[in-house]
Order: structure tokens, then sequence, then C-alpha cells
């Protein structure tokens, strides 16, 4: 097993992803499975080549850094779960204590 | 003939309008209505019947007043749902962006905007009917991991269409539409392409805007046409493609005359047909149709070499580390707080809300490969994962630079396999991931890709049908080398059609 439960666990919190319970042990064993086919590239030598981050960034000018308007607020939250007029509703995470 | 506008060619319905001779509302109730009656295959999860008859409307009167019609006049073109729209919902397939609205039913999240290849669309005429079924966040190969239940491939309603852009290509092959937009990732247009019968383009990176099309992967993602013929493809490919400066992916490469390249046909092409596309895997039917048409080919006059791209067999995983890897960080913007769905216990402070909200949205295949992706990007393990990957993605390129040095067009199979059964590949995440093991090379090495039909095969899966599915013939090209590619495909479609 190159995959464990803890490790799952550590990625998910990470990610801010909870996990139900009862689709760990599943997640674990197939995680373990994709991790252990995709190791397949160590059989590989890359030690003198150059990694490939994008493919076409020469092409691709950049645009003039200038202001240009955004989304008017109304707009920008009207999806948003929860908002007051001025901005987006969260739970609280600074301890004002 | 209740369909029998939707029978005609993207190039020939936008001519019949332009010259006055069909009427675009026409084309638009019988669109409407051919997605009514074809509900079962669950090719569209929205369908935009006001807003397609308003525009079909606008074009009448345009033409009435003498006004000039644009290049897709009256076209019914789906949309991937993963596209966004101003005036249409769109949920990319995932309970995430769904939301219950005040009638109490759910509903895709609303853009406040249009992706540019729907601005695009619109300005030249297109009716846009709707929005295409895909699999949640455009990561599967058979459209079965939607919110709204899988989509089913018309050559055989027990099989799927391919996936992630299977509404797209089902829309298209069921003439529902004359055309559609998907998105390709790893394979996402050319492979529901080829498993539905269609021509499917994954155009250069960097050649269409992605502005407006939700993120998976973005050193990979593009946007590229479906449509019943090569030339088709051609012109919606020509009306979405070019420079925009609201993707600074997108590259400054003036955009051909695609429509005008298929004209050319294959004379004076070479072609290569790499070894390693013909392995163990490959259905046999499958590798004869290939073999058949290169035959053609080469009666055709054309040179026809073999030659090897011989780290095809590292493009899974190298696929699988970089896109997962990207996706993690791109599905981070799903949190709830800005749209889509929201978990909150009471009490709960802001992380859990973060984490409920997300086990909540995400689908297994998606939960699936946000672990993978951060777990490759997580400390100790990026070195071994995915900078390794990087490397191999190197490998991969220099492979497709050295073989474009003496061949003009590479040959292969779009797919291993037809069209699999629905559920068949569901619980086994690799074998899914194999599917796109002859699609993933090209889009990691940005290059552009079209799969054309070109035969059909019956299958003896011991049950009573024996169902015709068809089979597709992939083609491939240095960047930014679109025309070629249309000449290619033209062509190798007309020598096809001619037996």
């Amino acid at each position: 097993m190159t995959i464990t439960r803890d490790d799952v666990l550590r990625v998910a919190t990470l990610a801010r992803l909870d996990l139900d319970d009862d689709s760990l042990d599943e997640l674990v064993h197939e995680l373990d499975r994709i991790v252990g086919y995709v190791r397949k590239l160590d059989e590989l030598d890359t030690s003198d080549v150059p990694p490939t981050t994008q493919v076409a960034v020469s092409s691709a000018p950049l645009r003039p850094d200038e202001a240009r308007p955004g989304l008017p607020t109304e707009v920008a939250l009207r999806e948003a779960p929860r908002s007051t007029p001025e901005g987006f509703r969260v739970p609280a995470f600074v301890d004002e204590t | 003939m209740t369909q029998s506008l939707l029978s005609l060619s993207v190039t020939e319905l936008a001519e019949r309008v332009r010259g006055g001779a069909v009427p675009a509302v026409e084309i638009a109730d019988q669109s409407l209505r051919a997605i009514r009656e074809r509900s079962d295959l669950n090719a569209f999860c929205h369908v935009a019947e006001e807003s397609a008859l308003a525009a079909a409307r606008r074009l009448d009167e345009q033409r009435r007043g003498g006004r000039p019609l644009g290049k897709l006049a009256g076209v019914p073109i789906a949309l991937k749902d993963a596209l966004c729209t101003h005036d249409q919902p769109t949920s990319c397939g995932s309970r995430m962006l769904l939301r219950s609205g005040d009638d109490g039913r759910e509903h895709g999240w609303r853009s406040p905007y249009d992706a540019t290849v729907v601005e695009r669309l619109r300005a030249e005429g297109a009716l846009l009917v709707g929005k295409a079924n895909m699999d949640e966040f455009a990561m599967g190969s058979s459209s079965e991991t939607c919110v709204y239940g899988p989509t089913r491939n018309p050559w055989d309603p027990e099989r799927i269409p391919g996936g992630s852009s299977g509404g797209s290509a089902v829309a298209v092959a069921a003439r529902l539409t004359s055309a559609a937009l998907g998105s390709d990732t790893g394979g996402s247009i050319r492979q529901p392409a080829a498993h539905c019968g269609v021509v499917g383009v994954k155009p250069t990176y960097g050649r269409v805007s992605r502005y407006g099309l939700v993120a998976f992967a973005s050193s990979l993602d593009q946007v590229g046409p479906m449509a019943r013929d090569v030339r088709g493809a051609a012109r919606v490919l020509e009306v979405i493609a070019g420079h925009d400066p609201k993707d600074s992916t997108s590259a400054d490469v003036p955009v051909g005359d695609y429509e005008a390249a298929c004209e050319r046909g294959v004379s004076g092409l070479r072609f290569g047909v790499p070894a390693e596309y013909f392995g163990d895997g490959l259905d046999p039917s499958i590798r004869a149709a290939i073999e058949g048409v290169i035959a053609k080919i080469e009666a055709a006059g054309c040179t026809v070499t073999p030659v090897s791209l011989p780290h095809t067999d590292y493009g899974v995983a190298t696929y699988y580390i970089l896109a997962t890897a990207e996706a993690s960080s791109n599905l981070a913007r799903f949190d709830g707080v800005r749209f889509g769905k929201r978990v909150e216990a009471p009490g709960a402070d802001l992380q859990a809300m973060y984490g409920a909200s997300r086990n909540a949205g995400f689908g297994r295949e998606v939960k699936r490969r946000i672990l993978l992706g951060t777990y490759v990007l997580s400390a100790g393990y990026y070195d071994a994962y995915y900078a390794k990957a990087q490397r191999v993605r190197t490998l991969i390129r220099q492979d497709f630079d050295r073989v474009f040095q003496d061949v003009d067009v590479l040959i292969t199979p779009t797919s291993p396999t037809v069209a699999f059964r629905i559920g068949e590949r569901l619980d086994d995440p690799l074998a899914m991931y194999m599917a796109d093991v002859y699609t993933l090379p090209a889009s990691l090495a940005g290059i552009p890709g079209i799969s054309v039909p070109c035969g059909l095969t019956t299958v003896q899966d011991g049950r009573d049908s024996s169902p015709e599915l068809p089979i597709g013939v992939q083609l491939l090209c240095p960047m930014f080398e679109e025309e070629r590619l249309f000449a290619a495909a033209a062509g190798v479609e007309e020598l096809v059609r001619a037996t």
C-alpha cells in the first residue's frame, strides 16, 4: 500500500473536503491503485529533461494594465448563498473574544 | 419529414437561411421539437425555448429588412454546460452549482456574462437552443457522472456516448442540433465524437478563448466544435477562434480559412502512422477500420510512413497527475461563499462550512481527483509526482516535434474501443481513464486534433440486439496548423464516403 487512510484524511483536510466515513475505505483503495499506476513514470530517467508548464505562452500577448469597470456589486452578489447589501456573508472566522 | 431541416449540414442550413429559403423560426421549432421528442437520450439539461425562438424571430426580421446575416444564421447549436451563458443556467453537471429557487426546484447557477465563444456564436446568428449534459466538471469519459443522470448513445441507448462532452455529441448525432460546442482537456470532444459518429475538433491550445469556460485543467482545456461533417466544424471553429484579451492564454495567431482548406483534400500530404497507437488493447474491428482508411489514403497517392512516439504509454499517468493537480487548484473556488451550494450547520465556523459544502456539492469522481491532485502537489510528494509529470510532458511533446519533421499529419484511432455499456466502468476509475489513451498525448502537447467518423462495426454482446456502433479516426497536426488538419480531415471524410 502506498496510500494509507491517514494520507487521505491529511489530503482531505488540505483540500477542505469533509469525507463521509462510509466512503473513506473505498477512496483509500481507489487512490492507492491510481497512485500505484502513475508511479509508472519512475521507469523514465528525466534528470536532464526540463519541465513543461505551459505549451503556448510565447504567442499569448499580455494586455495593457488598465483599470476597467468590474461587475456591479448587486450582480456579483446575485448568486451568493448568503449576502448583505455590501458583501458575502460567511460564518465568523476570527475569534474576537 | 418533420426533421428534414436538421438533416442539413451547418453550411447548407446557414446558406438557406441567408438566402431566405428557410425561416430561422422554422429551424428553431424543429430543433426544439426534436429535443423534446428525444428527451430519453438525456442530452440536454436546459432547453432555451424562448430565447432560441426570440433569436430566430430577430434573424427573420433582419433578413426581411435586407440586412446581412451571419455565418451561422439559423444554425441550432448545443452548448456544453461548462460554458457560461447570461440567459441560461450553467451547472457543469454538478450539484455544486445547483441551488433551490423560489419555486422550490433546483436551478443551475446564473452567470452574469457570456463566454467569449458564446458571444461570438450569437454575433454570427447561431440559435443557442440549450445546454448539453456532461460529466461532472468535465471529469469523465462517459457522461455518466452528471448530476442529471447519464446521457445515452443514440446508436444504442444502453451505451455511453463518451465524454465528457457527451450531451454535445448526442445532440449532433441524433440531429437535435446541427452543431455543438464541447471542451477537450484530454479527449472530451474527440472521444464522444468518435462514439457517436460525428466530427469533433480539439483546436491548438490557445486557439480558442476559454473566457467563460468553467476551468478544469488550465494548461490543457480547450473549447472546440462538433458537427456532422468536417466543413461544418470548420465554419464553427472559424467563428469561435481568435485572440481574446480576456484569456491570457489565448494566442495572437491569425485564424485561417478553415472552410476553404476543406477543398484541398489529402493531396500532397505526408501521413505518419504511430506504431504505439496500434498495440494491445485496440479493438480488432477498430484496427481494421483505421487500416482501411490508411489504404485509401495511400491509394489516393499520399505517402504513408510508420513512425514512433515512444512515450505514448506514459500519457495516461502524466495526464492524471497534471490534470488532477490543476483541478484541485481550480476547484478551490467552489467553497459555498460566492455562488453554488452551501451547507452550514448551526454554529459552524468557516472551515466547517467549506468542508461540508464541498462534501455535499462534489460527486465521487470529482472528489477522487481533488484528493489525487492535492496529494501530488503536497509537501514531500511534489517532486516525485507533479514535477516528474511535467518533465515527462516534455518528452511527449518532443516525440511529436520529432515526427512532425518528417510527416504532415498523424493518423490514429480516436478510441481503443467502441462505446461501452452504461455502468461498465463506473466503479473502475483506471479502466475509465484508459478510454482516453489515444487522445491524451495530443492534449499534453497542445497540438490540434480531429475525430472523423470512418465506419461502423456490429457488436455481438450476447443480448438480443447486435447494435451497429460508430468508429472514429483521429488526425493530429503541429500547433496552429488547423488549416492542414481540416484539409486532411475533409479529404479523409471524402475517401470514407466514397466507398
